[in-house]
């Protein structure tokens, strides 16, 4: 059976995630291509490394499909998630939503990628030229630079 | 016997993805706060999922549980 939420540890192939979802109902199919970014603020990253809780993050994926049928009743949902190390540009998450029209697709392809921050067991760390850093809150404002929580957010 | 899971800086921290615990009847609070105490970690932004769902600190946890602690997630 074909599987529509996925964490691959391998290449993820757009062109696979878009045909799940294409279907004679629908007239538009919107795509999300989440890549890997060399700079941020001004750091240049070298590669990452993705790590996750797959059996649990396979099914918050399912999960994120299953609210957006709820609010958008006729969209069909896939997303592959990968995960082991990444270079830059390499893609790291596809997510491609159809309709019977685009607004829908929009909308609701935004509001997948914004529930994988949220709830998707899935981390991110960053090697720089001159360390590590796992990537720190949902929603990517705050680095962990000695790897766990300190100053305002310890208690 | 209680399986704890860890990912990302706490796995790194521990030094291995999983530990087996010998207890039962405890909450996810209870747990929590003897994580702190043993290995001195802050787990105020660690979310826990029991059984791969996410839980409150009032669960309480069963034999056979699988306990896994979340820190922030950075996928997408």
């Amino acid at each position: 059976m074909m599987t529509l939420f996925t964490i691959t540890d391998q290449p993820i192939s757009m062109e696979e995630v878009v045909h799940k979802v294409i279907r004679k109902e629908a007239g538009a199919v919107t795509t999300f291509i989440g890549t890997v970014r060399e700079l941020t603020n001004g750091k240049r990253t070298l590669f990452l490394q993705y790590e996750a809780y797959v059996s649990m993050a396979e099914k918050m994926l399912a999960q994120i499909g299953a609210e957006i049928k709820e609010r958008w009743p006729e969209a069909e949902v896939a997303i592959t998630h990968r995960i082991g190390r990444l270079e830059i540009s390499d893609i790291a998450v596809v997510i491609a939503v159809s309709t019977p029209h685009r607004k829908d697709a929009y909308e609701a392809n935004r509001y997948a990628i914004e529930r994988i921050k949220q709830i998707v067991p899935i981390w991110k760390k960053e090697y720089w030229e001159d360390g590590t850093e796992w990537v720190g809150n949902q929603l990517e404002t705050k680095a962990y630079p000695t790897g766990k929580p300190e100053g305002e957010d310890v208690m | 016997m209680i399986t704890l899971l860890f990912f990302a800086y706490l796995k790194e921290a521990i030094g291995k993805e999983r530990l087996q615990l010998d207890a039962s009847s405890m909450t996810v609070k209870e747990l929590k706060q003897q994580l702190v105490s043993d290995y001195g970690f802050d787990l105020q932004h660690v979310m826990v999922a029991v059984n791969e769902e996410y839980a409150t600190d009032d669960r309480v946890l069963q034999a056979g549980d699988i306990v896994a602690f979340i820190p922030p997630v950075s996928g997408g």
